[in-house]
C-alpha cells in the first residue's frame, strides 16, 4: 500500500522555522513508524535526524508525535494507523528542538535527578545476604519501575504545556518508586521535594500521561498514592 | 577541545556504569556513550542474572562453573570462570543492596528460576548421577536487565559520574604500547573532541548489527572492538557468535529463555515437541546454540512451519503456562508478541526463529580486565575493557543464558578496582601525533566525497552475507566466498557519499563511520570462522562437524591486515579442574 508520512524538519543551521516535508513510499502493515522512519532515511532521504537504539520499545529513545499521539515509533505499527491519510510526525511538544525529532532534553532529565532517582538507606545492609522485602512489596514497585524516561507522558500534560517548571509526570513517577520501596529511607526528602507548586500539586489527573504511556503505566495512579501519602503526612 | 580526566570509560551499559560507580572518589572519571545511559542495550536482558543463591533450592558456584564451562564447550577460561562463578551471590547482592528490584520468594529473598543450560546433579553424593535444570537466575519479572540498567545509572547519579552522553568514538590512541586517549565525535555539534587519560576503559558492547536478523539494539555496531582491531591490536574468539533461539520471527526481537525456563516448548509443524530428540534430559532448556541448531535442522529436514512471506519458522508454545504465569512471570516478552505479530500467547503459538543476538569473542583481556597486546599476556598499559566488547573468556564457544548480566557486574567492578590501582602511580602521557587528526581526515573525506555508493545499501547486503554464510550452520565454500564479498564490499565503502553534509545530530555521518566499523568487524568474524576446522560451541562447519580438542583447544587471535591474508595466533585455553568431555544435555 502506498503511505504517505508528513514529517516535521528543522535543521538550525538551514532553516528559520520547522516545516513539513512529505514522503510518499510503499509500506506494509506489519511496519512500525521506526521501520518507515528508516526506509525515508535510507532511500529517500539520509538528512533526517532521529533517536532510536533497541526498536522493541525497551530504551526508549523513539518517543515522538504520531497523529498527534505521543508514543513510540517502534512500538506503533502502520496497521493500527489511518493509512488512507498523510501520517503525521512531529517531535514530542513542549521541549525545544534540536534538529528534526531530536529534542534537547536536559530539562526533562534534570527533573528526573532532582526527585534523588536512587536508594538511600541509612541502615547498614546485612553482610552476606540480601535484604529482605515480600515478593508483594517487590511488586508495588514493578509497574513504576518499568519506566523508559521516553517523556511521552511529561510531554503529553497539559500541565507542562502551560508551566515549564512543573516537576512532570515522569519524575513524580520515579519518586513514587523510591518512596514506596521499603528498603528506602528518604521518603520525607523526596516528598518534600515534589511538594511545592510546581511539584506534585499541578497535577489536575488529566490522565494524558497514562494514554500516552507506551509501557500502560496507570502514572495518575501512582501519582495519587504520592498526593494520599502527603496528606497523610500532613495530618 | 581537549578533556582531562584521570580515567574515561566508553559505554554506559552495565559494565562500563558498574566500573564508573568503583572508580575512587579522588579520581576524576567521564563516561562516555553515543546514546543516553539508560538506552543501552543492557536494558533489553530479560530473563535474569545468575548466582549460585540457593534460595529455592541447594545449588553451588561450583556447579554454577562447571555448567559455564560445558556450556563454553571448553573454549572458557576455566580461572576467569571460577572467579565469576564464585563472585556472583556477591555480585547479586550488592545489586539489591543498590536498590535493583527483584522479584522475591515467600521467605522475601531473592526470586530465582530455570535457564537453559543451568543444571545440578539429582543426586548430590553420587557424581554419575543425571544433571537437571536447577534455580539459579535471579530476575525482576521479565525485565531484569532494564532495572539492572537503571539501578547502576542511579548508583551513578548519586555518586556525581560525568556523563558526555551522544559523544561517538572514532579514535583510540595508544602509542608506544601505552594507552593514552581517545577522540570521539559530539554528536549534538559534530566538533571533534579528545579525551586525554591515565587509563581508559573500553564497555563498547557487542556487534549484532553485523547479521541481518538480530535482537540487538541498532546501536550495536562494535565500534570499541573495530578501533582496537584498527589500532593494530588482536581481537578474540571472533567466530564465537550465539545465536539466541528464540527471535521474534522476521524481526530478531528477543523472546527470552525465561519463556522456556517457565515451562515453554517449541513444537514443529508436526506439533511435536522436537527438542527431546536433541538433548533428551533437559530438552528446551539445552544451551541455546544447540537449540539454534536444533530448530535450522527441523526446518531444513522440511519440519518448519511454512509463513506468509515463504520464510519458515518453528512454533514456541506458552499456552499451557495459563494467564497468571504468562502476566506475572513474562509480561514484557509476550507484549511484544502481541504488538509486533499480533499472536495472543495465551491462546495461541509464537513464531520463532534464531536471532544474531551476542558475541562470545571481542578485545581479548586477562581476568583484571587488562586488554592484551598478543597471545603471551604482555597487556596493553592503561587500556581495560569490560562486558560483552571483552573476551576475558567466561563464555568460551557460548554464552550460557543470564551468564551476560552476570559478566557485566562482576568484570565492570573488577576493572574499575584495578584501574584505582593503576590510578595510584599512573601519569598522563604526552601525545606524539596530533590526536585529533585521523578523526578530522574520516570526517572530511565522508563529509566531502561524492562517490555512487550508498551506506544503507552495503550494510544491508553485508548484513544478509553474514546470516547466509557466516551464521548458524557454516562451511568453506561459503566463509571464502563471505571473504571475497566483504572485500569487495571494503572496497565499494570506499567510494560512499551521504546526503547530509551539516553539523547538527548529523545521524548520517555517524551511520557512515559505524559501517566502517562493522565492515572490520564482519571481516575479522569471517575469516576467524574460516580458519577454525572444527565445530565448538555456537561456531558450526558442517565440513568439520566434531569437536577437535586436539587440534582446537585454543583461542583465536586475530590482527587486522589490509593486505592478504589475516594474521592468526592462538592462546592456550586454560584449564584448572574440568576436564573436557562430550557436551550432551
Amino acid at each position: 500500500m502506498e503511505v504517505t508520512f508528513k514529517i516535521l524538519r528543522f535543521n538550525p543551521e538551514k532553516d528559520k522555522e520547522p516545516h513539513y516535508e512529505s514522503y510518499r513510499f510503499e509500506g506494509q502493515d506489519n511496519m512500525t513508524v521506526l521501520d518507515c522512519l528508516h526506509k525515508i532515511k535510507w532511500e529517500h532521504d539520509g538528512t533526517l535526524a532521529f533517536r532510536r537504539s533497541c526498536a522493541h520499545g525497551v530504551c526508549g529513545s523513539d518517543g515522538m508525535r504520531i497523529n498527534g499521539k505521543n508514543h513510540l515509533a517502534c512500538s506503533t505499527l502502520l496497521k493500527d494507523l489511518n493509512t488512507k491519510k498523510p501520517i503525521v510526525i512531529e517531535p514530542l511538544p513542549s521541549m525545544p528542538i534540536v534538529k528534526d525529532l531530536i529534542l534537547d532534553m536536559t530539562d526533562f532529565y534534570d527533573k528526573y535527578t532532582a526527585v534523588k532517582p536512587y536508594l538511600i538507606n541509612k541502615s547498614p545492609v546485612p553482610s552476606d545476604s540480601e535484604r529482605l522485602q515480600s515478593n508483594e512489596d517487590a511488586e508495588k514497585l514493578f509497574e513504576s519501575a518499568k519506566c523508559i524516561l521516553c517523556a511521552c507522558c511529561t510531554t503529553s500534560c497539559p500541565s507542562t504545556w502551560t508551566n515549564e517548571n512543573y516537576i512532570g509526570p515522569a519524575a513524580l513517577l520515579k519518586a513514587y518508586r523510591f518512596v514506596f520501596d521499603t528498603r528506602d529511607d528518604a521518603s520525607d526528602e523526596r516528598l518534600d521535594i515534589i511538594d511545592t507548586p510546581d511539584g506534585i500539586w499541578r497535577c489536575h489527573t488529566i490522565f494524558n500521561c497514562i494514554e500516552a504511556c507506551p509501557k500502560e503505566i496507570n502514572i495518575t495512579w501512582h501519582i495519587s498514592q504520592l498526593k494520599k501519602e502527603l496528606s497523610n503526612r500532613e495530618l | 577541545m581537549i578533556h582531562t580526566f584521570d580515567v574515561v570509560i566508553v559505554g554506559a551499559g552495565g559494565a562500563g556504569l558498574r566500573a564508573a560507580v568503583e572508580i575512587p572518589k579522588e579520581y576524576s572519571c567521564a563516561v562516555i556513550s553515543k546514546v543516553f545511559p539508560t538506552r543501552s542495550h543492557t536494558g533489553t536482558a530479560q530473563g535474569g542474572v545468575c548466582a549460585a543463591l540457593s534460595n529455592e533450592e541447594p545449588d553451588s558456584w561450583l556447579d554454577h562453573a562447571f555448567d559455564t564451562v560445558k556450556g563454553s564447550d571448553y573454549l572458557g577460561d576455566q580461572d576467569a570462570i571460577e572467579i565469576m562463578c564464585q563472585d556472583a551471590p556477591r555480585a547479586i547482592i550488592e545489586l539489591e543492596h543498590m536498590g535493583m528490584p527483584f522479584s522475591r520468594t515467600k521467605e522475601g529473598k531473592i526470586a530465582q528460576r530455570k535457564f537453559g543450560g543451568h543444571t545440578k546433579l539429582e543426586n548430590p553424593n553420587d557424581p554419575n548421577s543425571k544433571r537437571i535444570p536447577v534455580n539459579r537466575a535471579c530476575y525482576s519479572a521479565d525485565r531484569t536487565g532494564h532495572v539492572m540498567l537503571q539501578t547502576l545509572y542511579e548508583n551513578c547519579i548519586k555518586n556525581n559520574v560525568n556523563f558526555y552522553s551522544e559523544y561517538f568514538i572514532t579514535d583510540l590512541i595508544i602509542e608506544d604500547g601505552v594507552c593514552k586517549g581517545l577522540t570521539a565525535i559530539d554528536m549534538a555539534t559534530s566538533e571533534i573532541h579528545v579525551f586525554h587519560a591515565k587509563a581508559i576503559m573500553f564497555a563498547t558492547g557487542g556487534f549484532g548489527r553485523a547479521f541481518r536478523i538480530t535482537s540487538n539494539a541498532h546501536v550495536g555496531t562494535g565500534d570499541g572492538c573495530a578501533l582496537v582491531y584498527q589500532a593494530g591490536l588482536p581481537l578474540e574468539d571472533m567466530e564465537f557468535f550465539q545465536f539466541h533461539p528464540t527471535g521474534l520471527w522476521r524481526l530478531g526481537i528477543l523472546v527470552s529463555e525465561a519463556a522456556r525456563g517457565e515451562g515453554g516448548i517449541l513444537r514443529n509443524n508436526a506439533n511435536e515437541p522436537f527438542m527431546e530428540v536433541y538433548a533428551p534430559s533437559v530438552k528446551d532448556l539445552a544451551p541455546r546454540d544447540m537449540v539454534s541448531r536444533a530448530i535450522i535442522s527441523e526446518i531444513r529436514e522440511g519440519r518448519g512451519i511454512l509463513g506468509s512471506d515463504g520464510t519458515y519458522y518453528i512454533n514456541l508454545d506458552l499456552t499451557h503456562l495459563g494467564k497468571k504465569v504468562i502476566d506475572e512471570k513474562i509480561p514484557e516478552i509476550t507484549g511484544f508478541a502481541r504488538t509486533y505479530l499480533g499472536v495472543e500467547p495465551t491462546k495461541e503459538c509464537v513464531p520463532i526463529q534464531p536471532t544474531a543476538h551476542y558475541a562470545m569473542g571481542g578485545i581479548p583481556t586477562n581476568y583484571d580486565t587488562e586488554v592484551l597486546a598478543d597471545n603471551t599476556g604482555k597487556t596493553v598499559s592503561g587500556f581495560y575493557a569490560a562486558g560483552e566488547c571483552a573476551c576475558v573468556s567466561v563464555h568460551g564457544g557460548n554464552r550460557l543464558g543470564t551468564n551476560s548480566l552476570l559478566d557485566i557486574v562482576v568484570f565492570g567492578r573488577r576493572g574499575g578496582k584495578k584501574i584505582g590501582e593503576f590510578l595510584k602511580s599512573a601519569e598522563y602521557s604526552k601525545f606524539k601525533a596530533d590526536p585529533f587528526e585521523r578523526t578530522k581526515e574520516l570526517k572530511e573525506k565522508i563529509l566531502n566525497q561524492s562517490g555512487n555508493e550508498k551506506v544503507p545499501v552495503i550494510r544491508r547486503e553485508l548484513q544478509q552475507n553474514m546470516m547466509d554464510k557466516c551464521g548458524i550452520f557454516r562451511n568453506e565454500k561459503e566463509l571464502a566466498e563471505n571473504r571475497i564479498h566483504i572485500k569487495e564490499l571494503k572496497e565499494r565503502y570506499k567510494n560512499i557519499s551521504i546526503q547530509d553534509k551539516t553539523k547538527v545530530f548529523n545521524t548520517d555521518l555517524i551511520e557512515a563511520i559505524e559501517l566502517g566499523n562493522l565492515l572490520d568487524i564482519a571481516e575479522s568474524i569471517n575469516d576467524s570462522a574460516l580458519n577454525r576446522n572444527e565445530s565448538r560451541g555456537a561456531h558450526t562447519r558442517e565440513d568439520f562437524p566434531k569437536r577437535n580438542d586436539a587440534e582446537w583447544m585454543k583461542h583465536t587471535f586475530i590482527w587486522k591486515s589490509e593486505t592478504g591474508k589475516p594474521k592468526i595466533e592462538y592462546k592456550k585455553v586454560k584449564i584448572t579442574q574440568f576436564q573436557p568431555m562430550e557436551r550432551k544435555y
